[in-house]
Order: C-alpha cells, then sequence, then structure tokens
C-alpha cells in the first residue's frame, strides 16, 4: 500500500511539468509501470483518483502501460521475456545458454511518460 | 477563447525523488565509512531478535547503530536500547515502509564515526523492496515458519538485496520447509544472493554473519580510502 506516496510524488512531477508548459488543465496522464515496481496498478488508480480532486489534473485520465520483465544474458546476449509477473516457468536462468549472470533490463521501473494538456 | 490540446513528453522517474534523497545519504555513508544494512521481511521474521543477536557480537570491536522503522511504537528501538546500542525509532504512522526522507530527516542524529548502521525496515516483504535508502547492503529476512515458496512470491524483495537471511532455522525438525528448495528458488532470481542459515535462539550461523560484515566493511573501507 506505498501506491500513495508514489501517486503523491506523481502529483509533484504532474504539478512542475505542467506549470513549465504554461498548462491551464491535465486531461490524461500516461505512466509507465514496470511489473516488478512493486506497483499494484489497481492500488495506484484508486490512489490517483482520490488525489487527483482539486488539482491541475482533476479531470485527467490515468493510463497504465505495463512493462514486462525483461532480462538480458551477460553471457550469450539473449534477452528473455516473462510472459507475467505470474508465470511460473519463468525461470531466471538462460534459455539459451545455462547462465545465470542475467541482468535484468525492463520492469523494474516506474515512470511519468506523457501528459496531455490544454494550454 | 478555443483551447489547445497538446502531448507533453515527460518520461520522468516518480521515484526520482526518493532515488535523490537516497543517492546523497550514501554519499555521506561513504564518506564516514559507515556500512548501513537495511533489512527487509515480513513482520515477525526476526529481525530485531537478529539485529538483538549480532549487536552483542559486534559491538565490543566496532560502533553500531540502529535505525528502527516502525507503523508505531518504540518498542523495537527500546529492545536495541536495552542491550546498549544507540537507537533511532522512525514511526511511519501507517506508511508501510521506509523512505530516504524520513531516514534524511533524522539523519543529523547519527554519529559520523559509526562503522555499521542497521537499518530495520517496517515489517512487509512487498513495499520496501521499492524504496532506495542509501543503504550499502541490502538483507532480506525469511523465516522458517513462514514456509519455502516465498522467494518466487515476492521477487523483487530478493531480487533487490545482496544477502538472504534464513532465520529460526532452530525450527526446521518441526515445519515442512525445504531448505534447498528456498534457497535454490532464490538463487534463480538473484544467482549473486549469499545466503545464511542461523538461529537468533541457538546461534547457529550468527559468527558466519558477522564475519561476512566485518568483512564487507574493511573492503568498502579499503575502496573508499
Amino acid at each position: 500500500m506505498h501506491e500513495l506516496s508514489l501517486v503523491a510524488d506523481l502529483f509533484t512531477i504532474i504539478e512542475q511539468q505542467a506549470n513549465l508548459a504554461g498548462a491551464k488543465k491535465v486531461t490524461k496522464v500516461v505512466v509507465s509501470v514496470g511489473e516488478l515496481s512493486g506497483v499494484v496498478p489497481e492500488l495506484f488508480r484508486s490512489a490517483f483518483l482520490s488525489y487527483k480532486k482539486r488539482t491541475i489534473a482533476d479531470k485527467a485520465r490515468l493510463q497504465l502501460k505495463m512493462v514486462k520483465i525483461k532480462f538480458k544474458c551477460r553471457s550469450c546476449g539473449q534477452e528473455i521475456t516473462a510472459r507475467n509477473i505470474r508465470d511460473e516457468s519463468f525461470s531466471y536462468v538462460c534459455p539459451a545458454c545455462g547462465s545465470k549472470d542475467m541482468e535484468l533490463v525492463a520492469g523494474r521501473d516506474l515512470y511519468l511518460e506523457k501528459l496531455e494538456i490544454e494550454i | 477563447m478555443e483551447q489547445k490540446k497538446k502531448e507533453l513528453l515527460v518520461l520522468e522517474d516518480i521515484l526520482g525523488s526518493n532515488k535523490k534523497i537516497a543517492g546523497e545519504i550514501k554519499k555521506k555513508l561513504e564518506k564516514h565509512g559507515i556500512l548501513a544494512v537495511n533489512l527487509l521481511s515480513a513482520p515477525g521474521s526476526g529481525k530485531t531478535s537478529l539485529l538483538e543477536k549480532i549487536g552483542l557480537k559486534l559491538k565490543d570491536n566496532y560502533r553500531l547503530g540502529v535505525i528502527e522503522g516502525d507503523i508505531e511504537t518504540e518498542r523495537d528501538a527500546d529492545r536495541i536500547r536495552k542491550i546498549g546500542l544507540p537507537a533511532w525509532q522512525i514511526t511511519t504512522h501507517g506508511a508501510c515502509h521506509l523512505e530516504a526522507r524520513m531516514l534524511a530527516k533524522i539523519f543529523d542524529q547519527i554519529p559520523a564515526d559509526l562503522n555499521f548502521l542497521f537499518i530495520e525496515n517496517v515489517g512487509n516483504l512487498v513495499c520496501p523492496a521499492s524504496f532506495d535508502l542509501g543503504e550499502g547492503l541490502r538483507s532480506v529476512l525469511l523465516s522458517v515458519p513462514e514456509g519455502d515458496d516465498k522467494p518466487k512470491k515476492y521477487p523483487e524483495a530478493f531480487l533487490t538485496s545482496q544477502v538472504l537471511v534464513l532465520t529460526k532455522c532452530d525450527l526446521l525438525p518441526y515445519l515442512p520447509f525445504d531448505t534447498d528448495r528456498v534457497i535454490k528458488e532464490a538463487l534463480e532470481i538473484n544467482p549473486h544472493l549469499k545466503v545464511f542459515k542461523t538461529s537468533a535462539t541457538t546461534g547457529e550461523g550468527l559468527d558466519e554473519l558477522c564475519a561476512f560484515l566485518e568483512e564487507e566493511l574493511k573492503q568498502r573501507l579499503s575502496q573508499h580510502a
């Protein structure tokens, strides 16, 4: 349940960016959510809905773009993607060469991708 | 006047402000040669008991301090003070994790001559994993009664840690806990994890854990010297 504090940080960025661009309203917020970012999309969405009231984004729609977990093998360069975070068959071992030296290249980040604004 | 719509590309990390403060804390810790260890686990895994025991082993030769993160009460900090160590309690009043800015608020109270600063996070195997505190080492604890299926259910905590401490291992004869399975699955998520089997009751594995921490401190001091 740390989504509320993340949403508070998100709104700090939204307000800064909207002010810089001279926006009257923010109408859409697009957030990229890594499946391993520790964020539960439903909770993030409800935190967003309660937080947006009385802000420049009070009418904004929230779009969450889920980013799948992707590893790259440091030995042979093979990339593997998990079907989803609950993918039981997913192994953190390289299917091509058997190496365990895998680097997580996608799926951990949480970032504000773009805003749609009215000026 | 007609409203004009415009798309604004931002690409800004939502955890950026936490990461920035964590980076500042990390710099200060490195400057003073303090090894900070962030302890993550579910409630009741034995973080405070482990700290009491390794605190007693390390305190004669090192200067230690403990930050206690809890939702409410000073109970854990009081336990640590009872064994003669300085402890600072952060009560989050509802928040399920520590954030770097909470640490930054009390950071001035931390003596600069410490060797080890243990940070006991709020008991929760999920949320604390997302927040860097500027620590030098992250350690995830898993107690035998919690069950051997946890690493794959809570991958982020295991993926972002460097150390896995299995606790309450004195209960192994009484519970269906497959140590090999846990270690295998944890290493599949993070092959670099250093694993310790411990019991705060019998003292099993604590000397090995302390020796590892001492070696880590030594290595970091020589790196930053």
